[in-house]
């Protein structure tokens, strides 16, 4: 069954049409990948997903509820958790505190979600971090913070956007294991946005590739790299 | 925020003290007045600074509240002879009433456009209150003779509002309330995303910034005796002080305002007085110089305030206190 369903969704800014007429299903446990190259409207698709800016046309149906026209809070708490490509940590509070303000969607008592915060900690190995200020994380750090914010709301989707960007090797492979862990531990489903091939090309069970906003194809990882429209639009026409 | 004992032993230490200080030492009234200023700096900076410092709402109007509250006191006393004394009771009420029916516009607002529409709707609270002389009187005021003469048991009053005031802020802080308060001011994007409705709990934020706000206001007629609008909706008095008292003290500190408050009454007072007449005359003027000074050197030097940054000012005073003992 599928968990989220984008029905036709167009976004324009004033002329400029972001996403143009996109529709895809993700289906419920599955890591489905969304690439694309800079620009083609990805980001905003997350946006529109959880309401950040509202669609101009189209509709968006998360476990059978229209969620369109729905505030961004209210769809966190339908369970849909994201994380942002420029990093949101808030800044001022230590990390334990970040996660502790997510936890508190889902957790009414102090004990509560102190409780949900130390599991987190540890299940995206930010425990030896936790009283350092999230300013002052380093990227990688950065990035899993994200992670472990939207998991405190304790979602049954979660969008992630360029969560491996910046990272070294060693990172990158951490990274992934989380993400993996995210759905095999967790039963989470996810929608990935990614740069990087070998972390798209190794968890997803699903690629949808758009450009211009426009869906160019849908399929395996293998079919979705070999398909000559996704090699034109990401490295020109001129490739063969 | 992890502290697990929710009140120390020292800050018991400091209530007591407050308590038992007029017992102690025979203060004159001059004296007594400004032990009560300082508590009604302490209402008003930590009211502030719950909107401001926790939140991120640095609202230029508190005078708003506390005019608000000073004529809910005044309006029924001056209309219907009703005591002022259950000002105590409508004026925190009354506050709140007004900033529920004010964050409706300005919570339409972001940073500087917010302090300019919290500042604005003090002034047309000002204005209006002047000139609706059927229900205030207009400037002549509204008059009241003080139930007491002494002031003690009014210092013993405004003590428990300032008790009170802190108090809401330490349980509101360690609650889930606190934390979203915190999550808005940080950034509200990333805090609508962990699920936080953002205008609901700034509303709230609002709500019990403004009740200690309208209490502190009706206390001030009370105390007093006497309200017109440019006194109780003042821009430089109110709105500026409750905001001075928590920038040097510390914005997001629990006892910052509270420490911002002494420092200010004293040196208000120092320069006022002119060094306690020791300086010449002209010296009593230039205590808002001395405010704008202190101000710009805190901004600069000690962004967290006295309390924010008290870790880095032990550290300046230790590294100074080393080098002079090495020559």
């Amino acid at each position: 069954m599928s968990i989220l369903s984008l029905k036709n969704v167009t976004k324009n800014f004033g002329g400029l049409t972001a996403v143009n007429n996109v529709s895809f299903d993700v289906e419920e446990g599955e890591i489905l990948g969304l690439i694309g190259p800079n620009g083609s409207g990805k980001t905003t698709i997350f946006n529109l997903i959880n309401h950040f800016f509202p669609v101009s046309s189209g509709d968006i149906i998360f476990k059978g509820n229209n969620i369109t026209h729905k505030k961004t809070h209210e769809i966190a708490m339908l369970g849909i958790g994201r994380t942002f490509q420029v990093v949101k940590p808030l800044k001022r509070l230590s990390v334990a505190d970040n996660i502790m303000a997510a936890a508190f969607s889902r957790e009414s008592t102090f004990e509560g979600a102190k409780r949900v915060t130390r599991e987190v900690l540890e299940f995206t190995h930010l425990d030896h971090v936790a009283h350092q200020k999230a300013g002052g994380l380093p990227i990688a750090g950065r990035k899993r913070l994200e992670i472990a914010k939207a998991l405190a709301t304790r979602p049954t989707l979660l969008l992630l956007d360029e969560t491996a960007a910046g990272l070294n090797p060693a990172e990158l492979d951490e990274a992934i294991d989380i993400i993996r862990a995210i759905r095999s531990d967790l039963g989470i489903t996810i929608i990935i946005v990614e740069h990087i091939m070998k972390v798209i090309m190794n968890i997803s069970d699903r690629i949808h590739a758009i450009a211009y906003g426009t869906t160019i194809t849908e399929g395996s990882p293998a079919e979705v790299a070999a398909n000559p429209t996704v090699i034109e639009a990401y490295l020109g026409s001129d490739y063969h | 925020m992890h502290n697990d004992k929710f009140i120390s032993k020292s800050e018991i230490g400091i209530f007591i003290f407050a308590l038992v200080l007029p017992f102690i030492f025979d203060f004159s009234p001059y004296i007594q007045g400004l032990l009560i200023f300082v508590m009604l700096w302490v209402v008003l900076g930590t009211s502030w600074n719950l909107l401001a410092g926790y939140t991120g709402q640095v609202s230029f109007g508190h005078a708003a509240f506390f005019g608000i509250g000073a004529y809910a006191a005044g309006v029924p006393f001056f209309l219907f002879k009703v005591s002022p004394w259950w000002g105590l009771l409508f004026g925190g009420i009354t506050a709140v009433i007004l900033g529920y029916l004010l964050g409706i516009v300005v919570f339409r607002l972001r940073g500087p456009y917010f302090a300019l529409g919290t500042l604005a709707a003090a002034e047309i609270l000002r204005i209006a209150f002047g000139q609706e002389e059927w229900l205030t009187n207009g400037h002549n005021g509204i008059l009241y003779i003080t139930t007491w003469v002494s002031k003690y048991p009014y210092y013993f009053i405004i003590l428990a509002i300032a008790a009170g005031t802190i108090l809401t802020v330490k349980v509101v802080m360690r609650r889930r309330e606190g934390y979203y308060f915190l999550s808005i001011r940080e950034d509200e994007d990333a805090a609508s995303a962990i699920g936080i409705n953002a205008s609901k709990y700034k509303n709230i934020s609002m709500g019990l910034s403004s009740f200690w706000a309208g209490m502190a206001g009706a206390f001030y007629f009370i105390y007093m005796g006497f309200i017109d609008p440019e006194t109780v909706f003042a821009l430089h008095n109110i709105s500026i002080i409750s905001i001075l008292v928590g920038i040097i003290g510390g914005v997001g500190t629990i006892w910052g305002p509270a420490i911002g408050a002494i420092i200010m009454v004293l040196l208000q007072e120092t320069f006022r007085s002119a060094f306690f007449g020791f300086a010449p005359q002209w010296v009593s003027g230039m205590h808002a110089f001395v405010f704008g000074l202190l101000v710009i050197f805190v901004i600069l030097y000690l962004p967290g305030g006295v309390v924010g940054d008290w870790d880095l000012i032990k550290k300046k005073l230790h590294l100074k206190r080393k080098s002079e003992m090495k020559k």
